[in-house]
């Protein structure tokens, strides 16, 4: 976006969100929110006409280990009436619930579910917060830094059994034990 | 001449053996090979260039390839892509669903060992841990020239398998 209009937007964001502390990037406009103001702030991004953020583009969650208040979420908002876009994030404690905004997007449903998949963030509302990704009977949240890489468990077929099988991770050999840990 | 000596050579046959055994293997190992029905089982972007493989420029109906998309009725399963935990038990399935003889191609570097996600959480490494593996196909990801190379290498290890005759018998 163009700093003309990047002003303009956060002139009408200052006007019609008093209060939040909006942030001032490079090429993009960061509006800070707290879990009881979301749904009313989001809403209000979604209706108001001069802001028209009609579309959810993603939501992501985003895990700062060293953050007294450890997970983030961010929404990135697009008008496609007026072409422009916003950032929205929020702090999440860990186990806070969420009010989920699938009553505003429909399609937040799936990012929703892909944040508790992968963050164990936990959204209230949310009609249906299943893994999405990983296996059905996976352990863990592994796009928490505190995860191994490698992951807890494998699989392979036994025979014996018939079956594939999940065992604990076994690299076998000792110099790649260090992806065994996360940086 | 060739005729008297292939007169004797069967009537050594039959002076050991009493028997004569002709080449029926060959007959069978030309037979599978000559439609060898892989099973889909497009996994990723290697999954693209088996596509092309098939596509009118390498043409596997040349040698009698027609991709299924049924287990049941399939030879070999081509797995083509990335295998996740998620998929590990379905992939052992569709292999269990398919007849005998049945024979599996690993193509690319994913399947041959988990290639790019071989240190991941989620990635199986190697599919050969899931089901057993004839030919290794590598690449990331192999072209479809190198799919085609890997396929002729089946052939040529079916045409080494000897079904009936296992070679007993022979000038011990």
């Amino acid at each position: 976006m163009t700093s003309e209009k990047l002003d303009r937007l956060q002139m009408e964001v200052a006007a019609r969100l008093p209060g939040f502390h909006v942030e001032r990037l490079a090429d993009a406009l960061v509006v800070h929110v707290t879990i009881g103001s979301l749904l009313t702030t989001m809403a209000r991004l979604r209706d108001d006409i001069a802001l028209d953020f009609k579309l959810l583009v993603d939501l992501a969650g985003v895990h700062y280990p060293d953050r007294e208040i450890p997970f983030e979420l961010v929404y990135q908002l697009l008008s496609v009436h007026h072409n422009h876009r916003i950032r929205v994030k929020l702090s999440v404690k860990e186990g806070e619930l969420v009010p989920s905004v699938a009553r505003i997007w429909s399609c937040s449903d799936w990012y929703e579910r892909e944040a508790y998949d992968m963050f164990g963030i936990l959204f209230s509302g949310h009609t249906d917060l299943r893994r999405i990704l990983n296996d059905y009977d996976f352990h863990g949240y592994p796009l928490r830094k505190d995860f191994p890489v490698v992951g807890l468990v494998e699989s392979r077929y036994d025979a014996v059994r018939g079956m594939v099988v999940k065992e604990p991770v076994r690299l076998g050999k000792e110099d790649r034990e260090p992806f065994r840990q996360s940086p | 001449m060739g005729m008297i000596e292939g007169a004797t050579a069967i009537g050594r046959e039959v002076a050991n053996r009493g028997f004569v055994l002709a080449s029926a293997d060959k007959l069978v190992n030309w037979a599978r090979t000559s439609s060898m029905w892989p099973m889909t089982f497009g996994l990723a972007c290697c999954a693209v260039e088996m596509m092309h493989a098939g596509a009118s420029r390498y043409d596997l109906d040349r040698f009698g390839i027609v991709f299924r998309a049924s287990p049941r009725q399939s030879d070999v399963m081509i797995v083509a892509g990335t295998v996740t935990y998620k998929m590990a038990p379905a992939l052992r399935k569709l292999y269990d669903q398919m007849a005998e003889p049945r024979w599996v191609i690993s193509m690319g570097s994913c399947a041959n060992g988990g290639g790019y996600f071989h240190y991941g959480y989620s990635t199986v490494r190697g599919c050969d841990r899931i089901i057993p593996v004839d030919i290794y196909v590598p690449g990331c990801p192999p072209t479809a020239e190198a799919l085609l190379y890997g396929i002729l290498q089946l052939h040529k290890k079916i045409h080494r398998t000897n079904t009936l005759y296992s070679g007993w018998g022979e000038s011990a």
